[in-house]
């Protein structure tokens, strides 16, 4: 019995079942049928959409990885299947399995073949996160992928905003909410996110108090929030509509609650939003600290050296950082 | 040792742990603050808060703290949690006893949500209060859920800051008398509010202890249908 298996089960005797060629071809239906199945079908509704250039670039991304992995994914499962099949353990046949000892050719193209597929995965996501001027993420302090036009000095991300050049939008988490300023419209702060269509946006992500998450799902950016960080991110809105923001890093006890909504508009619809809202928050606007990547309010003039500050120095928590040498600081 | 002073000791030890066990659970699991009432019925309803510097009637003394008015006994009951019915019209009156803190951000000085967009402090009408130029903020009254947010004014000079109400709930003292209106939302539902104020002292960025505790700087307002 036992030497009927190790004639037959690895397939190679004349005369057998080729069963590396059956198994071959399982594969090759299968993964094909698979592959297109998740290009054409699937591939269209995998997260997070074509809302934006970054979306867009996940989510092709994301289709790829699903397609390269699809073929490895479908051999083990085949393989697997195979063996059950026709190499079960027969009705009587009480011995042992010929003994493995080793497959030089097999393992030589396992290894190879996943080795190629991991590094041509590398190449590709180093390739896509470049041409995407980072895919959406916080790329910190000194983006170097960068849209065009994007390099802004301090002064231009202060200059109105024209069609054509990037929209700068500071995103402010605080415990539990975000707000959104607008620098190049006067300064002006609110807890609406309007972004106009087809144009470059550059997100400058900070925090006044403990790490939050600016994830705007649909529009597949994402970067954290860190006090005293100014984190930067940049996608382009490719479509109108709306998209939820949500904070991705637990911070506090009204976490789940801190999300809103979003919006994607036409650029004239966009242009009427930011001077209505400029308009209406004028009042609150000339409270505001001058425009800057981050807010200690130890360092903000206006605030340090402020009249209540004179008057009274520090009271209770003091609306202030704790510095690096206070206790409590983790 | 004899076999009854062990079965004893045995005995002692396994309901010193279940009791510990038990007294965990009620204390920090099953035991909330009171839920309030509005006052009224129908489509106008109030309530009546006061915020203090600390909160001598719990086990966190030096934590600051809201304290809401029991319409029925107009006792202060130590809790932040209340209810209103769906689509009122919510009065509020609230008495700010405890100094003042600049806010951490100052966009959160104007007032929003409420019916006109305004308060009164202390019986004049304000849209907006600059914490960082006068000591005119001690807290802020804030439902996110839909857009409510109050600056609560603070005693305003230097002499009433360092005289300030030591025991609560306050009945004297300086303080300020803040009021206002909101319409509570038609979908019935538990609305969280909180402090905007980086008030926790003690805790990293103040925005610990107190400002994440129910009965303290943080609550809910349940909306019933």
């Amino acid at each position: 019995m036992a030497a009927e298996s190790q004639a037959t089960a690895p397939g190679a005797q004349s005369g057998g079942p080729s069963h590396g060629l059956r198994i071959f071809l399982i594969w090759l239906v299968v993964s094909l049928a698979a592959d297109l199945l998740i290009w054409f079908a699937l591939g269209p509704h995998l997260p997070p959409g074509t809302m934006s250039s970054s979306a867009t670039e996940e989510q092709g991304a994301i289709k790829l990885m699903a397609v390269m992995s699809a073929p490895v994914v479908v051999f083990v499962i085949a393989f697997f299947c195979y063996a059950l099949i026709v190499w079960r353990q027969r009705e009587g046949d009480e011995e042992d399995g010929p003994p493995l000892r080793g497959h030089a050719r097999v393992q030589t193209i396992w290894i190879a073949g996943t080795s190629v597929i991991v590094l041509a995965l590398a190449v590709f996501g180093t390739v896509s996160l470049v041409t995407s001027h980072g895919a959406g993420a916080g790329e910190g302090p000194a983006p170097i992928w960068s849209p065009p036009g994007a390099e802004l000095t301090a002064a231009q991300q202060t200059a109105p905003w024209a069609p054509g050049k990037p929209l700068v939008v500071q995103v402010i988490g605080q415990q539990w909410r975000f707000t959104y300023r607008y620098p190049q419209f006067g300064g002006f702060e609110t807890t609406e996110l309007m972004l106009p269509q087809g144009q470059w946006a550059q997100f400058n992500v900070t925090s006044l108090d403990v790490i939050h998450s600016f994830w705007a799902y649909q529009l597949g950016v994402k970067a954290d929030a860190n006090p005293n960080v100014d984190n930067v991110a940049y996608t382009k809105p490719e479509h109108v509509g709306p998209f939820t923001v949500r904070c991705a890093e637990l911070c506090g006890l009204w976490h789940g609650a801190m999300f809103d909504y979003g919006k994607v508009m036409t650029v004239p619809q966009f242009q009427a939003w930011a001077g209505a809202t400029k308009a209406s928050l004028a009042d609150v606007t000339r409270l505001l600290p001058a425009f800057a990547t981050t807010y200690d309010p130890t360092v903000i003039p206006a605030f340090r050296s402020g009249p209540v500050m004179k008057k009274l120095g520090l009271t209770s928590a003091g609306g202030f950082f704790y510095p690096p040498e206070d206790p409590v600081q983790p | 040792m004899s076999l009854p002073v062990r079965v004893g000791t045995l005995l002692v030890a396994f309901l010193a742990v279940v009791g510990g066990a038990i007294f965990v659970v009620i204390h920090f699991f099953l035991t909330e603050p009171a839920v309030i009432t509005a006052a009224g019925s129908g489509s106008q309803v109030s309530i009546v808060l006061q915020e203090d510097a600390q909160n001598t009637v719990s086990t966190h003394p030096d934590w600051v703290s809201y304290f809401m008015q029991d319409p029925s006994t107009k006792k202060w009951v130590h809790t932040t949690l209340f209810k209103v019915p769906a689509g009122a019209t919510v009065h509020v009156t609230v008495l700010g006893y405890d100094g003042c803190t600049p806010l951490r951000n100052p966009f959160w000085g104007r007032v929003t949500g409420t019916i006109g967009g305004t308060e009164t402090i202390d019986g004049k009408p304000v849209k907006v209060v600059d914490s960082w130029r006068t000591c005119s903020v001690g807290h802020t009254f804030s439902i996110p859920g839909i857009g409510l947010n109050v600056p609560m004014g603070s005693p305003p000079t230097v002499a009433e800051e360092n005289n300030l109400c030591g025991t609560s709930p306050c009945t004297s003292g300086p303080h300020s008398t803040m009021k206002f209106s909101f319409v509570a939302p038609k979908t019935p539902g538990a609305y969280f509010w909180q402090c905007r104020v980086p008030c926790g002292g003690g805790f990293v960025t103040g925005f610990g202890g107190p400002m994440q505790t129910f009965g303290f700087m943080t609550g809910e307002m349940e909306v019933a249908s």
